[in-house]
C-alpha cells in the first residue's frame, strides 16, 4: 500500500518535471511548426514509457540504494572508522588515511556513472551516429573511469582542504591540449560527455560523501568544501573519452600498418 | 506479442547488468570493508528490481518519444527556415526545463545557506529563497542563451573547441574576482543544469539539425549543446554572485 501512494507521489513529481518540456514541444508543433507530429500515438506511449521508467527508476532508488548508500558513506568518513585501522599512537589523521574513502569514491563513481540514464541515451546516440565506431559500452566505461577519477580526487581535495580552482584549471589545461591531439570526430561528443555524467543516479549519493566528508574532517566546513565534487565530475569524463579515442584511433592504426605489411 | 515480450525481457537483463557494479560495490563495502550485515535484504531486492524495470522502461521510451520528437522538430524547424523560429525554441527548451529542474532547485537552496553563512546575504528565510530564485533564474537564463549559441554554431558550422577554450579562459579570469562562496557553487551548477529527460531531447536536436542542414557533420557539429549547456551557467553564477556583492 505504502509503495503504491510513494509510486503516485513520485510519478506526479515526474509529470511536474516534464510538463515545460511538453508545453514547449507541443506548443511550437502547434503553433509554429502547425502540421501533426509524424508517429503521434507512438510518441505519446514513448513518452508515458519514460514517465513510468523514470518513476519506477527513482522509487527503486529511493528505496534501496540510496539510504544504504548514504549511511555508508556517513560511516565511511566517521573518523572513529578511519582511526580504527590506525595505531593508537598517532595524534592527527593524514591524507592517506583515508584511503577507503577514496576507494569507494572511484567504484561508486563509476558504478553510478555506468547505470545513469543520460548517458546511456547519449551514447546510444553516438554509437548509431558514428555508425558504430564509437561502442556503447567503449563510450560509457570511458565516462565511468573519468568520474571515477574525478570524485576520487575530489574527496582527496576536501581531505587536504586544497583550493578548488586549482585543480579544475590544470584540467582545463589539459582537455585543452588534448584536444589538438584527440580525433577531431570525438572531440564535440568529448565535451558533451561532462555534462551528462550527473543526474539522478551519481548526484545524491556523491553529495553525501561530500557531505559527510566535509562535516566530519577537521577544519572544513560543510557549506564551503561540501560544493565541488560536481564539478570535478564533469570534468575528467572529457579527458578519459578524449584518451580513449586517442587509444583507439592508435590502435587502429596500428592494426592497419600491419595488414598493409603483410 | 510473445516477441515484444522477449525483446522486453532482453532489456530487463541488460538493465540488470548496468545495475550490477553499483550491487557489487555496496555488498563489498558492506561486508568487507564495515564488516556489517545488510539490513533489509527484501526492501533492497525489490527497490532493485523497480530501478531495473524503470531503466527498461525508459530506454524503451527514448527510442519511441524523445528522440523521435528532438529530430522531427528539428528537420521541421529547419525546413520552416526561420532563425528566429529555431532561436526561440531552443531558448525555451533550455530555459524551460532548467527552471523546473529538481536538482537545480535543491543546490539553489543549498548555496543560499552557504551564501546567509558566508554573510553575503542577510541570514532571514526572505534574502535565502531571493537569493535561491536569483540563482535559478540566472542559471535557467544560461542554458537557454547557451542552448542558442550551439544551435548557432550548428548553423555556422564553428569549430567546437574554438568557443568552450574562449568559455575556460572567461571562467579562469572570473574566478580570480568573484567571491570565494560562490566559486564551489559556480562550478558545480555546470553539472546539474541538464537532466535524464533533457539530456536526449537535447542530443536528438543537435543531431537533426546537423543531419538536416547540408555541409554538416552529425558527429562533429551535432553533438556540443549539453557542453555550452555546461559551460555557462558557471559563468553566468559567477557573475551574479559578482553583481551582488557590489
Amino acid at each position: 500500500m505504502n509503495l503504491i501512494i510513494q509510486f503516485g507521489e513520485t510519478f506526479f513529481a515526474t509529470i511536474l518535471d516534464v510538463i515545460p518540456i511538453v508545453l514547449i514541444i507541443f506548443g511550437f508543433q502547434w503553433f509554429v511548426i502547425r502540421r501533426p507530429m509524424p508517429n503521434m500515438t507512438k510518441v505519446i506511449t514513448g513518452f508515458v514509457l519514460v514517465l513510468v521508467g523514470l518513476s519506477c527508476f527513482l522509487i527503486g532508488l529511493e528505496k534501496a540504494l540510496f539510504p544504504l548508500g548514504k549511511l555508508m558513506a556517513q560511516q565511511l568518513t566517521d573518523p572513529s572508522f578511519i582511526a580504527e585501522g590506525l595505531s593508537a599512537t598517532t595524534q592527527a589523521l593524514q591524507w592517506h588515511d583515508y584511503k577507503w574513502v577514496y576507494l569507494f569514491a572511484f567504484m561508486i563513481g563509476f558504478s553510478t556513472t555506468i547505470a545513469e540514464p543520460s548517458l546511456i541515451a547519449v551514447a546510444m546516440k553516438a554509437s548509431k551516429v558514428s555508425g558504430g565506431a564509437i561502442s556503447i559500452w567503449g563510450l560509457r566505461i570511458a565516462v565511468g573511469f573519468g568520474v571515477a577519477i574525478g570524485i576520487s580526487l575530489g574527496t582527496f581535495r576536501i581531505v587536504t582542504g586544497t583550493p578548488l580552482e586549482y585543480y579544475i584549471m590544470v584540467g582545463y589545461i589539459i582537455v585543452v591540449i588534448q584536444t589538438f591531439f584527440a580525433p577531431r570526430l570525438i572531440i564535440a561528443l568529448a565535451y558533451d560527455s561532462g555534462g551528462v555524467t550527473t543526474s539522478t543516479v551519481t548526484v545524491p549519493l556523491v553529495a553525501a560523501l561530500g557531505l559527510g566528508l566535509a562535516s566530519t574532517v577537521p577544519g572544513r566546513s560543510a557549506v564551503l568544501d561540501g560544493f565541488g565534487l560536481i564539478a570535478f565530475a564533469s570534468l575528467f569524463p572529457m579527458i578519459t573519452v578524449m584518451a580513449y579515442a586517442q587509444i583507439s584511433e592508435r590502435r587502429s592504426k596500428v592494426k592497419h600498418n600491419r595488414s598493409k605489411g603483410d | 506479442m510473445k516477441k515484444q515480450f522477449q525483446a522486453f525481457l532482453h532489456s530487463l537483463t541488460n538493465s540488470f547488468r548496468d545495475l550490477a557494479p553499483i550491487i557489487i560495490v555496496i555488498v563489498f563495502f558492506q561486508t568487507v570493508v564495515l564488516q556489517q550485515s545488510i539490513p533489509n535484504v527484501s526492501e533492497i531486492l525489490i527497490g532493485t528490481f523497480l530501478v531495473a524495470l524503470g531503466l527498461s522502461l525508459f530506454i524503451q521510451g527514448l527510442e519511441m518519444g524523445l528522440f523521435p520528437v528532438g529530430e522531427a522538430m528539428a528537420f521541421a524547424l529547419a525546413k520552416k527556415g526561420s532563425i528566429f523560429w529555431l532561436f526561440a525554441f531552443a531558448f525555451a527548451l533550455g530555459f524551460g526545463t532548467t527552471l523546473a529542474e529538481p536538482a537545480l532547485i535543491a543546490v539553489a537552496a543549498e548555496a543560499a545557506e552557504v551564501a546567509a553563512g558566508g554573510g553575503m546575504i542577510e541570514p532571514t528565510d526572505a534574502a535565502k529563497s531571493n537569493y535561491a530564485s536569483g540563482l535559478r533564474f540566472t542559471v535557467a537564463l544560461s542554458v537557454g542563451l547557451s542552448i542558442m549559441l550551439g544551435v548557432l554554431r550548428i548553423l555556422k558550422g564553428w569549430p567546437i573547441h574554438y568557443l568552450i577554450i574562449g568559455g575556460y579562459v572567461c571562467i579562469v579570469v572570473m574566478t580570480g574576482f568573484a567571491p570565494k562562496e560562490i566559486i564551489g557553487i559556480a562550478y558545480d551548477s555546470g553539472g546539474v543544469t541538464t537532466s535524464t529527460i533533457t539530456v536526449p531531447l537535447v542530443t536528438a536536436l543537435g543531431i537533426g539539425l546537423a543531419s538536416s542542414i547540408k555541409g554538416r557533420n552529425p558527429m562533429i557539429d551535432g553533438f556540443g549543446l549539453i557542453a555550452f549547456a555546461s559551460l555557462m551557467p558557471i559563468l553566468f553564477v559567477m557573475a551574479y554572485g559578482m553583481v551582488l556583492l557590489s
